[in-house]
């Protein structure tokens, strides 16, 4: 069972990769098969792992573009 | 279920244009979100400097007025004392504020003008292409210092927040980094201090926020996090220098009457 869950809004991230950097369960990665409405490869959840999140909002603390919600179950 | 973490209402929709990875956007939501957690978004204006973050009057959820190069902090002085009611904080650069703007920032200092100013140090001058700023890093390689700079002729860098402590004016010196996720949730606190110190009336105060640069550092957005904490932390050290709780006395609490 999931403790958490992060919503990404893909259009508006540029790909730094803060996010994926920083979380702890390394469940983020780049999705580098798709390039979004900026050109970039937007950060996304790996397949399959969403149920690791632990809602810590690591991620959304270090986005610069205010791309990811956090919700804590 | 709740959400823990969600676009704050201190910053408009607009998309930055900051290049990826640019830790302005992280200073620019924990401003953000202060403002709003303070309850003073209504009553806030920013004053805008010149460099990357001039384009911020469309991200801030205030007013917001930019000011010329390096005068943010005159400028602030004087809609704060025309409209003593609002919350007037500068944003500014290390090429705007510890360049050209080095006198408006200490003379402002030196009035303990009601106002906070968020600092961004990131050791080059980003919007015009990555040349020397005064806060350069020696041996660091910009364009205009291909070879690294050599302090001996340019000087070491400036160290912005302990020049401004020394003045009895500033009431509240602080330096953070935004270059991990503790670091993050401590510089809005102390973010959230300076405000409360122009709230309360005590004077100037300034956070500086160590900051990077990842397009013309030419790194990678994470290894610009890592270089902040390899490089420039050493030499700028993290922490408080001055506090009115803490050195009201030192002041001898004399200040301009609002």
């Amino acid at each position: 069972m999931a403790k958490g869950r992060v919503a990404f809004d893909r259009d508006l991230c540029k790909g730094c990769g803060l996010c994926v950097s920083v979380c702890p369960e390394h469940m983020l990665e780049l999705d580098t098969a798709t390039i979004n409405r900026k050109g970039y490869h937007p950060a996304h959840v790996v397949e399959g792992r969403e149920d690791d999140c632990i809602g810590c909002a690591l991620c959304a603390v270090m986005c610069p573009d205010q791309v990811i919600t956090v919700e804590k179950f | 279920m709740a959400v823990v973490f969600q676009r704050t209402a201190g910053l408009t929709d607009a998309e930055t244009h900051y290049c990826p990875g640019c830790t302005h956007g992280i200073v620019h939501r924990l401003v953000g979100e202060v403002l709003v957690e303070l309850g003073v978004l209504d009553r806030a204006i920013a004053v805008i400097p010149v460099g990357c973050a001039t384009l911020a009057y469309d991200y801030f959820n205030c007013d917001v007025q930019q000011a010329a190069h390096g005068r943010a902090p005159a400028v602030a002085t004087g809609i704060r004392r025309v409209l003593p009611d609002r919350v007037v904080f500068a944003y500014q650069g290390d090429g705007d504020l510890a360049s050209i703007g080095t006198a408006e920032i200490v003379h402002a200092a030196h009035r303990s003008e009601n106002i906070t100013v968020i600092f961004i140090n990131n050791a080059i001058y980003g919007m015009t292409g990555g040349q020397m700023a005064p806060t350069t890093l020696v041996g660091q390689k910009t364009t205009t210092s291909p070879l690294g700079r050599d302090p001996r002729l340019a000087g070491e860098p400036i160290r912005i927040a302990e020049m401004l402590a020394q003045i009895p004016g500033a009431s509240f010196v602080e330096r953070v980094a935004c270059d991990s996720p503790p670091h993050v949730k401590a510089a809005k606190r102390v973010i959230r201090r300076a405000f409360e110190t122009q709230l309360a009336g005590e004077g100037f105060a300034l956070v500086e926020v160590l900051s990077t640069c990842p397009t013309n550092w030419g790194l990678e957005p994470v290894d610009a996090l890592a270089w902040v904490r390899d490089h420039m932390i050493p030499y700028y050290p993290l922490g408080n220098l001055r506090d009115p709780k803490k050195d009201a006395a030192a002041r001898g609490g004399v200040r301009p009457e609002e």
